[in-house]
């Protein structure tokens, strides 16, 4: 190799470097909203996008996309079961400060491969670094905040979906999220990385807003707000229909 | 098809909750009894919180109980000032119940505290009800007469009051203490508490049995609906729409309940009810005993907005 050719390389992995920052996310959901009607019963997003760059793709790393989305975080209680006296108790208990109510990623490869562990660290992107826990006084409060990943992995709350999302030539993405029916309201922070050799290249942020519409949004918020009136409705409710077998089944009798 | 609960948060099968419902109707059709003590347990069982099972279950019963009592108004066998006395006792209940589960939810052993009381009351309530019924009907069938009932420590207390329709004239005591004792019952249990307020009339109170279920029904619905009220008020659990969905299971199986009561001796029904309890708590009581396969549980913390 010729020192001109060397200098002309080394040169020109500079100008890459500069451009690589410069890919951009163009995103594009199916729904930017998720709306619980009263038949709710789960919902699927599709996220697609598109990198946008002025130069010719980058050829030292591939490319790799990875996508999450966060419901509202909230402390959680974990607590334990242990034999006393014969019975299943709870015993020891530990709140974890913030844990996603939702939580999904999905990768474009293995995600040890999409991203590197330093990275993962910096953004919290695995399920393990989306949920805070830091002060316990348990002996052993690990074990809480494992359960509780696996209690909403098991439930379909927390997922890692590796080679889910659909790469083409390096600039086309697409992926499809289940959410599932058990939803709570807030917004659904959602973000993109692109990576080259698990580390960001670009970041892009958006929120999907999960809203109870229609009846489902008026009875929570009477409940909430005029509690009384809410529970006067419901005994109406409750008199009504009790009158109303009674009477009905009586008038089938006497005819 | 999934129905999705604006209280609970959670999505359920409406046709499973109609037939819970449904199914809770018949025995309360058949028995007289609420059905409350099977409803909240299985309401635990598909995935509701026990806040929210506890509070709309108190709801359902207003419904049955409303149904159930103008029947036994048109048959003139509700003790309407029996009621109210046993009512105003279950009022106080009510009451020290929802300050016993709030103070227990904090210290996140309501579910223990619920599923104990269901089966001490439940294991007596059902053994007692098992033995007394084989008995009766082993003495119907050798044609002796049913013993006469004893008067006995109730009937030397203080305050005593006229019962015109159970022909009572006893102290005011007993009746409130048994309405403080069920008052409570409900608000913890989530249960109307007809299953230990029947017994308590017929052989603590003395009442002629034909008064006994409507006068029951009558007090629970008191007790029931100042119940809803408190949970509705203080922990928002109530939720409709799984109430409404329990009622129109609830007010059809009932009926059918009726149907099949009456092709049944009443001591054949009281050893199916008797069993029934008895299988409900023994459920229950495995469920402590044995190893639970999931020993964490998740209580997320939120902020009352």
């Amino acid at each position: 190799m010729s020192p001109l050719r060397l200098l002309f390389l080394s040169l020109w992995s500079i100008v890459l470097a500069t451009y690589v920052s410069a890919e951009e996310v163009v995103l594009g959901l199916s729904q930017d909203r998720v709306a619980i009607t009263a038949t709710f019963d789960g919902s699927e997003i599709l996220i697609f996008g598109a990198v946008k760059r002025e130069t010719p793709i980058p050829t030292q790393a591939p490319l790799e996309v990875v996508v999450t989305v966060s419901g509202p975080s909230e402390p959680v209680m974990v607590r334990r079961k242990e034999r006393e006296l014969g019975i299943w108790i709870n015993t020891e208990g530990v709140v974890v400060d913030s844990a996603p109510s939702f939580y999904a990623v999905a990768t474009s490869a293995p995600f040890k491969e999409a991203l590197s562990d330093t990275e993962d660290l910096r953004h919290k992107v695995s399920i393990q670094r989306a949920i805070r826990s830091v002060g316990s006084t348990v002996e052993g409060s690990q074990a809480f905040t494992e359960s509780l990943m696996r209690i909403r992995e098991n439930k379909g709350f927390y997922t890692l979906q590796e080679n889910a999302v659909a790469l083409d030539e390096q600039t086309l993405f697409r992926t499809a999220l289940r959410m599932p029916a058990d939803l709570i309201e807030g917004k659904y922070q959602t973000r993109i990385f692109l990576t080259r050799a698990g580390q960001v290249v670009s970041q892009y942020e958006t929120v999907i807003e999960v809203n109870k519409v229609g009846m489902e949004r008026f009875l929570f918020n009477l409940s909430r707000e005029q509690p009384a009136i809410y529970g006067l409705l419901a005994l109406l409710i409750a008199a009504i229909s009790g009158w109303g077998a009674a009477a009905g089944f009586q008038l089938l009798r006497n005819s | 098809m999934n129905i999705y609960l604006p209280i609970a948060e959670v999505a359920v099968n409406a046709f499973l909750i109609l037939g819970l419902g449904g199914m809770v109707g018949v025995l309360s059709g058949m028995f007289g009894v609420g059905g409350g003590f099977l409803l909240t347990p299985l309401l635990f069982f598909i995935g509701i919180p026990p806040a929210v099972a506890v509070a709309t279950g108190a709801n359902q019963i207003v419904a049955s109980s409303v149904s159930g009592v103008l029947a036994h108004l048109r048959r003139r066998t509700v003790d309407l000032k029996m009621g109210a006395v046993l009512q105003a006792g279950g009022l106080i209940g009510a009451i020290a119940g929802i300050a016993i589960f709030n103070y227990l939810k904090s210290l996140g052993q309501v579910d223990l505290f619920v599923t104990l009381c269901y089966v001490v009351f439940l294991g007596i309530v059902g053994g007692l009800m098992f033995i007394e019924s084989v008995n009766a009907l082993r003495k119907s069938k050798r044609g002796a007469p049913p013993k006469r009932k004893q008067r006995g420590w109730v009937h030397s207390l203080p305050f005593k009051m006229r019962f015109r329709t159970s022909g009572l004239y006893i102290s005011v005591i007993p009746p409130v203490a048994v309405g403080v004792f069920v008052g409570m019952l409900t608000a913890i249990m989530g249960v109307g508490g007809g299953f230990i307020m029947v017994p308590a009339m017929i052989y603590l109170l003395g009442m002629p049995t034909k008064v006994v279920v409507g006068t029951s029904l009558f007090q629970i619905i008191t007790v029931t609906a100042a119940t809803t009220m408190m949970h509705a008020i203080t922990n928002q659990t109530v939720d409709i729409v799984l109430a409404v969905l329990l009622l129109v299971g609830g007010v059809i199986g009932a009926q059918f309940g009726t149907r099949i009561g009456t092709l049944l001796k009443a001591e054949q029904l009281r050893i199916l009810l008797a069993l029934l309890v008895i299988l409900v708590c023994a459920k229950l009581a495995l469920d402590l005993l044995l190893e639970p396969s999931e020993i964490y549980s998740l209580n997320p913390i939120r902020e009352a907005n």
